[in-house]
């Protein structure tokens, strides 16, 4: 170091460079720089592979989920569904530190299988890795055996696992690999020739919306077909407040769970997030195994009803009809509302298929359709469902890129709304758009995700909050002399 | 420090009642579990040396621990709230995104234009960055920082788990691109399996301002014998904002703000202050202490929570100073007094001998007792995620004999504490949150306020009271029992 002279004085960012570059980033040229990036992720629309995990495992009876890696990931993801469900989210980690990298995870992954199953007393742990045994490389299929063998749980104590880096896909990602590795856990010799338990097993996928679970089984319910929901996180993330705190409130019972494969057929309702499920359970399972578009929309409600009414030999029931045609009529009056209107729509590839349908339904226009992490097979498909409608037509799919890239695409070619979770919320503000919060997660409003948006109810539902938004804003913004009574 | 003299004893709270408790909830443990958790929680007795908790000891696995990472230490405490700066989530996308926004630390300036704070960047690492390292993309990623945000002050690189594992060399980046794109681009070593807690990340967070930041920048203005830097306050909630309002009444300059709402360059020149006050101890104290080893400047704690305390804290602060500020000090309590007085004549008839369980960081469950005893209400157990031996040597001071004070508990001991101590409030966090509330608790997150906010000082206080009130006399507890 030269003298102290050298020491450069703080200063202030000068007012008109602020304006300056407050403009710039509104740009075509900003986006073109915006797009061009590289290396650096701004403003993601997804998490991480573990966190789908939990969520399957949260999704079956009396599981603890259990993160093999740094107890720092495990409350990250506690917190999350905490914030997003304002409900507990029980899970444990084998809180994995330095020696670990040296000596593998297994230490940790038995003393901590030991003290949870003593401590919470489970009927299932649910493990699944984070970064850290990713990266050197942990063995669980032998750690856990050598647990057993060394009786730090029962033999027969069920401990499926799933290995779930996180550098490597999405939640959606996790998610799949969990429930295959329980599905597969629990199914084990269970399977049957000719055995069928005349339910139909139901996979809604990574679904955060417990209103979407409680729909579905009202639907199968209307239908009086008997039914298994894979994995059930209604009771667990929508628990009563009686006075008496349950860790294990709900989940799909371990037993129901173990009879996937002599099922009367099995549905899952998000390809993506349940792909490596499907093929195994293709592969598994005799038993018809269908993969439907989640019902969002009444074309899409239509085609699973029809679909469960062909498994399960039953016509589709009177009051589902009905409520089809309440559906239909609230469309049409409210269609003067959302007609021509453009939206931005991000989140998950399987929600985005559903939202992206009920829009051209309603002859809105999804105009910018992005997707933080996903293949080439789902920007396909996006793009042949929006040919299948006149409405999205000049419609753009963006795969791969974040909010950041959604932001210079709002400034520079706008819509009049944006749909997706709650990390919408900068870029529709800096739009001047409202946001119509769908996905996961919504952690800045309450009850969302106790207000189902699939089946013809959730078709309603989307459209009240969409043209009551807008709505809203006429009667917040316009001139006096255009504030009506009526709208 | 203990003086000896002992707070009022509480009520039906006594040493063998909650040793006996203590007793009770080891026997839920297996052998090795329960021969490691019991040194970490005691009946308090200020005055007995042998009763001290460990802390600041790995967590025990598979108890379900409240505790975070050294990266959630250093990317939400330290580092991410500077909002001036970039700050690069280093390695998979999971870390950056949940604690993206979720640690409430506000921030003024143009989003995205001069202020960074409240936006998520990471290197997104896939399977390629594991195998052949992630240096050239954080090069890459620099270089956009410095193109997409011209204004930015700094980077600060907070690497994640794998970062550390996979033998990448962030040091060497951040130094070829401190050259090259011409801010300061910090490397962090903050990987998550690194220390116990978030504790760690703090530390290193700190060396790293050592190393990196402290002295590289001079005040523009000339010096004052009033300079001083607001240190340990992260803003949340606009905690910092109610800070320094009352500080600038009572006649001082806060030159820089560590970390809350805070600039790079004002930390940098932070070296020519002549105080440093501190709030959150455990997160900064070792800049603290590095400042005064290197350059002089003396520090001292002080505590911001509730009146009781302000007054306390602003008398010790003005010994410190000349005549001027012991005159404004004493104008400033005259002028807050009656108006803080009539907060408590509001709330405290109705929260009188309530009791509180409070679980929180590494500040809060010492910190916070003054407020609530402001408020009439009694603290019977107290216990911190992740401090040191120094915190909880402040602490028994602070609370009665025989109440419980613990470390880093599980969820389990929670349970077993509130259901045999009967609290009228759980103060904690947002896992804790609905655990308790199921139960038919009332309940105050005490890391983010609980979406409220500000807590700290004369403007806070009356929120903190109205909160605290809101939460225990709700007419929903009425609710909960069903008449069938």
């Amino acid at each position: 170091m030269s003298a102290e002279t050298a020491i450069k004085k703080v200063t202030e960012i000068p007012a008109g460079e602020v304006a300056r570059v407050r403009e710039w980033i509104d740009t075509e040229e900003y986006r073109e720089k915006n797009f061009a990036r590289q290396g650096l992720v701004i403003n993601p629309a997804h998490g991480c592979q573990p966190l789908g995990a939990q969520l399957a495992a949260y999704g079956f009876e009396e599981t603890l989920p259990f993160v093999h890696g740094s107890q720092g990931c495990a409350s990250y993801y506690r917190s999350t569904f905490n914030r997003h469900f304002r409900e507990p989210a029980p899970a444990v980690s084998d809180a994995m530190t330095e020696d670990g990298a040296v000596f593998g995870g297994q230490n940790n992954l038995h003393e901590g299988l030991e003290n949870a199953f003593a401590l919470y007393k489970p009927k299932m742990m649910a493990v699944f890795t984070s970064c850290m045994p990713e990266v050197i490389g942990d063995d669980l299929t032998s750690f856990i055996r050598n647990a057993k063998l060394k009786e730090l749980i029962p033999q027969d104590f069920p401990v499926p696992y799933a290995n779930t880096p996180s550098f490597n896909g999405t939640h959606i990602h996790g998610y799949d690999a969990m429930l295959k590795s329980i599905l597969e856990y629990l199914s084990e010799g269970t399977k049957v020739e000719g055995k069928c338990s005349g339910k139909l097993n139901l996979i809604p996928g990574f679904d955060a919306n417990t209103g979407n679970y409680r729909e579905y089984k009202r639907m199968l319910e209307a239908f009086d077909a008997p039914y298994t929901i894979l994995a059930d996180i209604s009771e667990t993330f929508d628990s009563p407040l009686d006075g008496t705190y349950r860790p294990y409130p709900g989940g799909t019972p371990l037993a129901e769970a173990a009879e996937v494969l002599n099922a009367k057929a099995i549905v899952s309702v998000q390809k993506y997030a349940t792909a490596n499920t499907v093929k195994w359970l293709g592969e598994a399972s005799d038993k018809p195994m269908e993969v439907m578009p989640m019902p969002m929309g009444i074309a899409k409600t239509d085609a699973f009803l029809l679909k469960v009414s062909e498994l399960t030999g039953k016509p589709v029931p009177e009051s589902l009809k009905k409520e089809r045609g309440r559906a239909v009529d609230a469309m049409t009056d409210a269609h003067q509302y959302l007609h021509g209107k453009k939206f931005a729509v991000f989140g998950d590839p399987d929600y985005l298929l559903g939202i992206v349908s009920f829009l051209l339904e309603m002859g809105a226009k999804p105009y910018h359709v992005l997707c933080s992490r996903a293949t080439k097979k789902f920007e396909k498909d996006m793009k042949a469902l929006l040919e299948t409608s006149p409405y999205g037509k000049g419609c753009n799919v963006w795969v791969n890129r974040d909010l950041w890239h959604m932001r210079s695409l709002l400034v520079t070619d706008p819509v009049d709304a944006m749909i997706g979770d709650t990390h919408g919320k900068f870029a529709a503000r800096d739009a001047k758009i409202p946001l119509i919060r769908i996905g996961f997660p919504i952690i800045d409003r309450v009850n969302l995700h106790r207000i189902p948006v699939i089946g013809y109810l959730g078709a309603i539902n989307m459209l009240t909050s969409i043209a009551n938004k807008f709505l809203d804003i006429v009667d917040e913004t316009c001139e006096d002399r255009f504030f009506e009574m009526m709208r | 420090m203990y003086q000896g003299e002992d707070k009022k004893p509480i009520p039906g709270i006594d040493k063998a009642d909650t040793t006996k408790l203590i007793e009770e909830t080891l026997e839920l443990y297996p052998a090795k579990a329960k021969k490691k958790r019991a040194p970490h929680m005691t009946a308090n007795d200020p005055g007995c040396s042998t009763c001290a908790v460990k802390s600041n000891k790995k967590t025990v696995p598979g108890v379900m621990s409240a505790r975070g990472c050294a990266y959630a230490g250093a990317k939400g405490v330290v580092w991410g709230p500077i909002r001036d700066m970039v700050h690069i989530s280093h390695g998979p996308v999971g870390c950056g995104w949940y604690s993206w926004g979720t640690r409430r630390n506000l921030t003024s300036g143009v989003a995205g234009v001069e202020n960074f704070s409240g936006m998520q960047f990471t290197s997104d690492f896939q399977e390629k960055d594991i195998v052949y390292g992630g240096d050239k993309k954080l090069e890459t990623i620099c270089r956009e920082v410095r193109e997409l945000f011209p204004l930015a002050k700094g980077v600060s690189v907070l690497s994640e788990c794998p970062v550390g594992l996979i033998g990448d060399d962030i040091n060497a980046v951040a130094k070829k691109m401190t050259e090259e794109i011409d801010i300061p681009v910090v490397p962090c070593n903050c990987e998550g399996f690194r220390g116990v807690s978030q504790s760690l990340g703090h530390h290193i967070s700190n060396d790293t301002i050592r190393d990196f930041i402290i002295g590289t920048r001079e005040f523009a203005e000339p010096e004052s014998p009033y300079d001083i830097a607001l240190i340990g306050d992260y803003n949340i909630g606009g905690d910092i904002w109610a800070a320094k309002k009352v500080l600038e009444e009572i006649g001082l300059n806060v030159k820089a703000q560590w970390t809350g709402d805070g600039e790079i360059e004002k930390i940098a020149a932070t070296h020519k202050v002549k105080l440093n006050l501190i709030h959150c101890y455990r997160s900064m104290n070792y800049m603290c202490k590095v400042m005064e080893e290197k350059y002089g400047i003396p520090w001292m704690e002080f505590n911001f929570f509730g009146p009781t305390k302000i007054r306390e804290s602003l008398r010790a602060i003005a010994e410190r100073f000349d005549d001027r500020i012991k005159e404004n000090v004493e104008k400033v309590i005259a002028r807050y007094d009656p108006i803080m007085q009539a907060v408590i004549d509001e709330y405290r008839p109705r929260l009188e001998g309530k009791k509180v369980i409070v679980f929180v960081g590494g500040l809060r469950p010492r910190h916070t007792i003054g407020a609530y005893e402001d408020l009439g209400m009694e603290i019977v157990a107290s216990g911190y995620e992740f401090a040191h031996t120094d915190d909880y040597e402040r602490t028994y001071p602070e609370m009665a004999k025989g109440t419980l004070i613990f470390d880093d508990a599980s969820e389990i001991e929670l349970e077993k504490w509130v259901e045999h101590l009967k609290p009228d409030l759980v103060a904690s966090g947002i896992k804790e949150k609905y655990v308790f509330q199921k139960a038919g608790i009332p309940f105050r997150q005490m890391h983010s306020w609980d979406y409220s906010g500000p807590y700290h000082a004369y403007d806070g206080f009356p929120i903190f009271a109205r909160d605290i009130d809101m939460a225990i006399n709700s007419p929903t507890w009425g609710l909960v029992k069903s008449p069938f």
